[in-house]
């Protein structure tokens, strides 16, 4: 099987800091941004290592906020609709 | 005696405990919420059953079901929930049932605001459930007042075999003041013969209803009701006079508003205004005797209300065209500065 | 071929009030992304209930109408008799649901309403403070039952899956959760099925969620996560209660 690359992108802004991707990850690669305070007063999450991500969206999933946007490259499978 | 400094809302359940409530049935809702909460915290501790009812429109009929039995028996809400219960208060004002109903009004109508209003004084005083009937309906303006209005309004309800109001609103059940909580002045109160207790085999059985099918046996019901509602106007109303004496205009107000027309009176008498205010401290009985003897001065009556004018129609009918009755009021949970009601009073009086 | 995960067409984008970590904002993506995916957004009316989801007429990108509390599956009603053909839903907690409007939800099941209600079952009342609720589990401290749910005062928690799937009318009622990412995927399918059989004319589909309230529980949005897991999956065990496919 080919290797599921993904990359996540995060509304910084509109992050609530609640930690459940942090949580959802399996690859343990979403976690608070040190010493940050977002435009709304939360700790916003950052990925820690892209090169790990695998695309598999749980931490979309998780997101009560939407803010997680992932794209996944998987060549060998069909397109998931969402 | 030493003041607790409290919310209003807990100021009102401390002294139902205080003044013999046995049982509160009620249901969340904002801004009154302490009031179940400290009751649910409270209430067991001094002997009491408190028990959060599915919807309001069950609490009132859990206050029925207590009250038809004997029990001391009350439940608070705001404005929409005392919507709902309408039925259950015809339902117990036709029935004879004492009990006490708090109201912590917000901001209206439909789900409306969770902000302070006085936009039920028409629930509150012309009924909203079906046929004649009226309820003691209290106005505090205070903490203070709220609390000793609740420790007699067990008693006040016994006496006369009725449903008692407190009429409060988000501010007052929100803020929090100094209290104390006076001895209870007691009432000598008739024994409850005619409750639903079981008859133990020693008298006929007790009915608690308010179906009449026959016509005649229903005037009468009304007229017995009536005669009871006369004897309750003439000696329950309450009103305070503040600075009316030699007052050119009187503004007219109650609860929150009335501290802070208190403040525009004191404003204007700083610049020399002559104003006064009567403050309704029963809103039924309507304190109508306050209208009768107006200083000979005073030309003019601006009611103030937290509402789109309610009040103002029963001040109309008091002052029954003697004096012009103006109003101004603020809807949607706003409270009217003093500041603007100053400027309303001189606009009246031709000195904008 | 790339796979996107982003917010879905079906959700205005208004950023919600609610607290973090309040799993409203998943359920409501898994409503969203349903109706998007069988192509029901500009066909469907939703039925805003009494609750912290008051304001879900500003996040979910369909007309909406908000009801009294309780009275959504009345109201719903209205709606879906004047237009059989839109998709119709409710929206309610706890409070609303289990509550105040059990004669209305009861009825609206009975009657075989072809509407879908999504439950949100977060055992407690959040919007107004964290009071009990009828799902409010034994021992579970709550402002109005400070010494923890007393089953000899006030009963043993209400279970509404099971006491609706027993109404003849009940077309599907299912029991899922969203307290991980298997759970809110398998919620998902559940969800867009409650919308599927609505749109099949085959009858009333209740999907009862159990969600977490942070806020209301003292816990953090992670703990309130594995809270839900180890004490309400217990009580309120997931599944589907009755289907169109026993029938």
């Amino acid at each position: 099987m080919a290797e599921m690359r993904g990359t996540v992108s995060i509304e910084t802004d509109r992050c609530k800091g609640c930690g459940l991707c942090t949580v959802a990850c399996p690859a343990g690669i979403i976690v608070f941004k040190d010493n940050s305070v977002n435009a709304k007063g939360y700790q916003p999450v950052t990925v820690s290592d892209s090169e790990a991500c695998t695309g598999c969206g749980s931490c979309a999933l998780m997101c009560p906020d939407s803010v997680i946007t992932v794209q996944r490259a998987t060549p060998e499978r069909r397109a998931v609709h969402v | 005696m030493s003041k607790t400094l409290m919310k209003g809302n807990e100021a009102l359940a401390l002294a139902a405990i205080k003044g013999g409530c046995t049982h509160f049935f009620g249901y969340p809702i904002t801004p009154q919420n302490e009031i179940p909460e400290f009751l649910a915290r409270e209430l067991p501790v001094a002997g009491g059953v408190f028990l959060q009812a599915e919807s309001e429109l069950a609490a009132i009929n859990m206050v029925y079901g207590a009250a038809a039995t004997g029990g001391r028996a009350m439940t608070s809400s705001s404005s929409p929930g005392i919507a709902l219960m309408q039925e259950g208060m015809s339902m117990l004002s036709a029935a004879e049932l004492p009990c006490v109903i708090v109201n912590v009004q917000r901001g209206g109508p439909g789900i409306g605001s969770i902000q302070p209003s006085q936009a039920d004084y028409f629930q509150m005083t012309r009924g909203g459930g079906n046929g004649d009937y009226r309820i003691i309906s209290l106005a505090p303006s205070t903490v203070q007042e709220g609390a000793e209005m609740m420790l007699s309004a067990f008693d006040l309800a016994d006496f006369y075999r009725t449903p008692v109001f407190i009429v409060s609103d988000g501010m007052l059940g929100q803020m929090m003041e100094p209290v104390d909580f006076p001895e209870k002045v007691t009432r000598p109160l008739p024994a409850k013969g005619w409750a639903a207790v079981g008859h133990g085999g020693q008298r006929g059985p007790n009915t608690v209803k308010t179906l009449a099918l026959d016509p005649d046996r229903l005037e009468q019901i009304n007229n017995r009701l009536q005669e009871k509602y006369a004897r309750i106007a003439e000696a329950e109303s309450r009103f305070e006079a503040y600075q009316t004496d030699d007052a050119k205009i009187i503004l007219c107000a109650y609860g929150s508003t009335a501290r802070i027309v208190g403040n525009c009176i004191d404003m204007l008498r700083e610049e020399h205004i002559a104003a006064g205010m009567i403050r309704p401290q029963t809103l039924w009985p309507f304190p109508n005797k306050a209208f009768q003897n107006l200083p000979s001065g005073c030309s003019r009556i601006l009611v103030v209300e937290m509402s789109c004018g309610q009040m103002v129609d029963d001040v109309r009918l008091a002052v029954n065209g003697r004096i012009p009755v103006s109003f101004y009021g603020r809807s949607g949970g706003i409270i009217p500065h003093p500041g603007e009601l100053v400027r309303q009073v001189k606009t009246l009086l031709g000195r904008a | 071929m790339t796979v996107n995960f982003s917010r879905s067409k079906g959700l205005t984008g208004q950023e919600t009030h609610y607290c973090p970590g309040c799993t409203h904002g998943i359920i409501h993506k898994l409503v969203a992304e349903s109706l998007v995916e069988l192509d029901q957004l500009g066909n469907t009316i939703g039925c805003a209930a009494v609750g912290c989801s008051i304001l879900s007429y500003n996040y979910f990108n369909v007309d909406m109408i908000e009801s009294a509390h309780g009275r959504a599956p009345a109201v719903a009603t209205g709606v879906k008799r004047v237009h059989p053909d839109k998709t119709v839903f409710t929206y309610q907690g706890d409070g609303d649901l289990a509550s105040i409007g059990t004669a209305e939800i009861v009825h609206a099941a009975h009657r075989g309403e072809k509407i879908t209600t999504i439950f949100v079952n977060n055992a407690i009342y959040g919007m107004t403070g964290g009071q009990m609720a009828p799902t409010t589990l034994a021992g579970q401290k709550v402002t109005t039952a400070p010494n923890g749910r007393d089953a000899n005062h006030c009963g043993m928690p209400l279970k509404i899956s099971e006491m609706l799937a027993q109404i003849p009318g009940a077309a599907y009622v299912a029991r899922v959760s969203v307290h991980s990412p298997k759970a809110v995927r398998q919620a998902k399918r559940a969800i867009k099925k409650g919308f599927a059989y609505q749109l099949a004319g085959i009858g009333f589909c209740l999907i009862e969620v159990l969600s977490t309230c942070p806020t209301g529980w003292g816990l953090s949005p992670i703990d309130a996560l594995q809270w839900l897991e180890e004490n309400m999956i217990p009580y309120y065990p997931l599944g589907v209660y009755t289907s169109p496919e026993e029938a």
